[in-house]
This record gives C-alpha cells, sequence and structure tokens, in this order.
C-alpha cells in the first residue's frame, strides 16, 4: 500500500506493507538510522518519534498508522543545517557515552519541554522516565534538558 | 503481508469486520502488538482503532461521565472533566507505564487486555463503571465486572467492540486514593495496587466506602467484608488493622517473578493503613 506522510518536513509517499513496523520502515526504507530499536517492547524508548509533536514508540507503530501524520525523527529536529538547543546541551554536558538511548532520549525531552517549558528537575525525571540510559546514570541528561529549557525560552542557542 | 485497516467512522469498520473476520482490533498496540512480537497472539488481519472519532474524548452526560475507549491514557489526564469528577482515575493512570506508553495506551485497551495488574481496572471498579459494546446488530451495556470474566477474559463478544466506558460522578466521595506497589516508580507492572473511594463524616466516621486491589488474584479483587467492617467506624488505625484482616481473607494472589503470594497477600491488607489521615 501506498502510505503518504511528512517527515521531518518533507512529503512523502512510500510503497510498503502496512504491518511492518514504523522503525523498521525509517531504518531500512528510508536509511534514517537515528532512530534505534533497543527492545522492540515498549520498555526503552530508543525508538521514541514524534507524531504530530507527541512521543510515541515506532517500535510498536505499524507503516499503517504513518499515513497522514506528521513524523519528526532525530534527523529532522534541527532544520536544514541549524542546531537545536537540546543536542547541543547534550554534548556540553557530556550526557551521551554510547549514545544508543539518546536520539530517543533528546525526542523524549523535545516533547516534555514543548508541553512544559521550564520544567522542575523533578518533571524532567518523570518526562523522561520512558527512555532508559544505561551508562550515564541520568544526571549530565537532567543537566542538559534543564540547560537546553533556558536556553529556548531565552531565545538563543546555549553556548 | 497482513491487511492493516484504519476505519475513519463506524461503517469502515463494521465494513473491515465484515472483510477480515477474524482480523483483530487494537487502538494503541501497546498490549497487542507486544504479544504478536512475542508471538503469543497471531492475527491474520489488523483493524486499527486510534482515528475512529466515535471512540474519542470525554463526555459530561447528566449525573454521568462518558470515557471514549481508543481516549489514551496522556488525554484523559490532561481533560479538565477527568481531572474534576475523577481523581481516582487520575492517580492510577499518572502511574501507568511511561509517557510514550501513555501517549499510546488507551483506556479501552487497558479494560479488554484484562490484566489483573491493569491499573484503570480497580478504579473503574470502586467506581461501578459500566462497558458499552456495540456491533453492526446493536449496543448493549454491561457492568465492567461483568465484563471482565478472567485473567486475560472478556465477554467481548465477535464482532464486537468496546466503545466507550460510563462512571457515575462520585459526588459524595470525599477521599480518592490509588496505590500501587512496584518495583520501581515507572514502567513498573503492579505487585499489589488498592483503589478507595470514601465518604468520610467531619467527625471522622466513615459513611461509605469502596475498595479493590489489583494483582491479588485473577482479576480485580474486592473485600465487602471489609467494607462492612470500615462503614459507620471510625478512621482509626485499631479499625483499619481489623478490617485489613478481612482483606487478606478475601484476596487470591499467585507467586510470580515480581513477588510472593504471600507478600501479596500482606501488602494487600497493609494498604488499608494509608487512608489513615494524615
Ligand atoms: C512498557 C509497557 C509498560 C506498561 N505499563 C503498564 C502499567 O503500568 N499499567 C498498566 O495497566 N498497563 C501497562 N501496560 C500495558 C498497556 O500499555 C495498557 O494496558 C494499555 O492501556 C493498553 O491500551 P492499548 O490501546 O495500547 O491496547 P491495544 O494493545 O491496542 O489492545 C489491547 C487489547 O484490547 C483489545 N482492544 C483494544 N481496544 C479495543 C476496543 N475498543 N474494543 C475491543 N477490543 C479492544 C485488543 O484487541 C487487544 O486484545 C504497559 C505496556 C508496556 C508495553
Ligand atoms: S525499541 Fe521501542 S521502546 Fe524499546
Ligand atoms: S548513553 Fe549509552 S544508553 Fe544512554
Amino acid at each position: 500500500m501506498t502510505v503518504q506522510f511528512n517527515l521531518n518536513g518533507r512529503r512523502i509517499a512510500l510503497d510498503v506493507d502496512p504491518d511492518r513496523r514504523a522503525v523498521d520502515i525509517l531504518r531500512e526504507e528510508l536509511g534514517l538510522t537515528g532512530t534505534k530499536e533497543g527492545c522492540g517492547a515498549g520498555e526503552c524508548g530508543a525508538c521514541t518519534i514524534l507524531v504530530d509533536g507527541v512521543n510515541r514508540l515506532s517500535c510498536l507503530m505499524l507503516a499503517a498508522q504513518l499515513s497522514g501524520r506528521e513524523i519528526t525523527t532525530i534527523e529532522g529536529l534541527s532544520r536544514e543545517g541549524g542546531t537545536h538547543p537540546l543536542p547541543e546541551a547534550f554534548v556540553k554536558h557530556g550526557a551521551v557515552q554510547c549514545g544508543f538511548c539518546t536520539p530517543g532520549m533528546i525526542l523524549g525531552a523535545a516533547a516534555l519541554l514543548q508541553e512544559n517549558p521550564a520544567p522542575t528537575r523533578d518533571e524532567i525525571r518523570r518526562g523522561i522516565s520512558g527512555n532508559l540510559c544505561r551508562c550515564t546514570g541520568y544526571q549530565k541528561i537532567v543537566d542538559a534538558v534543564a540547560e537546553a529549557a533556558r536556553a529556548i525560552q531565552e531565545g538563543e542557542p546555549s553556548s | 503481508m497482513r491487511k492493516v485497516f484504519l476505519p475513519r467512522d463506524m461503517a469502515e469498520l463494521w465494513s473491515a469486520m465484515a472483510d477480515e473476520p477474524a482480523a483483530r482490533v487494537y487502538a494503541g498496540g501497546t498490549d497487542l502488538l507486544v504479544a504478536m512480537r512475542a508471538g503469543t497472539v497471531v492475527a491474520p488481519a489488523l483493524i486499527c482503532l486510534e482515528r475512529l472519532a466515535e471512540l474519542q474524548g470525554v463526555r459530561e452526560e447528566g449525573e454521568e461521565i462518558w470515557l471514549g475507549a481508543a481516549t489514551t491514557h496522556a488525554a484523559l489526564l490532561s481533560n479538565p472533566l477527568v481531572g474534576r469528577h475523577l481523581p481516582l482515575l487520575v492517580q492510577a493512570l499518572r502511574t501507568l507505564g511511561s509517557p510514550p506508553i501513555r501517549n499510546m495506551g488507551t483506556i479501552g485497551g487497558n479494560i479488554c487486555t484484562a490484566s489483573p495488574a491493569g491499573d484503570t481496572l480497580p478504579p473503574l471498579y470502586v467506581l461501578a463503571a459500566e462497558v458499552e459494546l456495540q456491533s453492526p446488530g446493536g449496543r448493549r451495556r454491561l457492568p465492567l465486572r461483568d465484563f471482565i470474566a478472567g485473567p486475560g477474559q472478556t465477554r467481548l463478544e465477535t464482532g464486537e467492540i468496546l466503545t466507550g466506558v460510563r462512571v457515575r460522578k462520585p459526588v459524595d466521595a470525599n477521599c480518592h486514593r490509588f496505590e500501587k506497589i512496584g518495583q520501581r516508580q515507572a514502567l513498573a507492572c503492579c505487585i499489589v495496587s488498592m483503589a478507595a473511594l470514601l465518604t468520610v463524616t467531619p467527625a471522622g466516621v466513615v459513611a461509605s466506602i469502596r475498595l479493590a486491589w489489583g494483582s491479588v488474584g485473577p482479576t480485580v479483587m474486592e473485600a465487602p467484608a471489609a467494607e462492612a467492617a470500615l462503614t459507620g467506624s471510625f478512621m482509626t488505625r485499631e479499625n483499619l488493622h481489623r478490617a485489613a484482616v478481612f482483606v487478606r481473607q478475601a484476596v487470591a494472589p499467585i507467586d510470580d517473578i515480581r513477588a510472593s503470594a504471600a507478600y501479596r497477600r500482606e501488602v494487600a491488607g497493609n494498604l488499608l493503613l494509608r487512608l489513615l489521615p494524615g
């Protein structure tokens, strides 16, 4: 079947089996390997994407469900050569070790900041509680999200 | 390759179900797609309910609140009617899964999965919820406790779907409590949970009380003897301890990887103590 949707700001139409998982479409058909598969069962958040701005798990979504949606993957978070305060703050704070959780973590944090632009540290922890990280111990991730929130509010990239 | 239908209205839904009578319906997929990947459920075709407007949202209808079956947990949590009238359900939804699971999973999916650990079920039991079922042949209403038939089992008939859940606003209740014991704060399948809805007089006497427990039996467990023991008594530690004995007699937990039956039985009773004021 042909599935049409917007992917990172571009309209696309794909001929795919409707029962393939969204994570497989993104990685295998579209080469967008920033979206990771950890558990394949909803528990780790590595496959997080934004669907109409909301963080969802691409391992529990079928290709047919992409139809008509606005999909953002980590590759599309910063548009056309620009940067985004979240990845910048992750780099600055050393919130990345192996990096496997990072794309999902950043998209989960992006959805959180959309809903709550000035979260407390506790709200950040709860907001990213569906994204597991086996390396960093989360402190630096929380630091990075807090700084990105400030940077976005001040309307300038973090320095 | 399986067909996946994405009906946009009820006519499209019924025609998809007629085309593929063995198809499985799903909403968020957070139970069904996990089970299919694990190989415990096989479906020749799938029908996704996420775009059916008829199954979405929350409505106030006189003394009742209607919750659309395909409404996500996150949508319920941000709904002002749910916030105002159903604080017990709100407390339970906050503990369910994780933010992305709440963005995808639905109340109808939680009910139809009929897990003894389903977090919306104990609150819906004490709220005396009714389910609304629909098929091309008509509609019917059933008390939730009659709809849930056992672990993973419901009285949903072939060709029928759950369209919504109805609860009466608990206007007299002045204490709404959901307690869940899990192994961690997020993404924790519950070990024992308790939902309580009480009316306590200004003098501290229990005028009415409804209680239900999750994960301590094949379905949600109730303890009428504990409710009877507490009705008309003061909310004291001694009275709650006495009622807890009836709770431990009423529940029927099992051992599993998360906890032993003995632990669950003990904690099911102890959770009553959390109702102590202050
Ligand atoms: C990582 C993870 C953590 C979780 N944590 C929790 C938790 O803490 N507490 C908890 O209670 N649950 C938890 N769950 C389970 C699940 O998320 C919930 O039960 C959720 O509410 C299911 O809703 P859904 O829409 O995704 O269901 P689906 O997977 O879409 O459907 C579930 C079942 O219900 C049927 N169904 C769905 N909607 C309808 C309908 N309208 N009519 C008829 N049949 C229907 C489907 O056929 C299927 O059998 C968790 C799941 C995952 C993957
Ligand atoms: S891969 Fe989707 S949640 Fe782990
Ligand atoms: S950086 Fe390795 S899992 Fe998070």
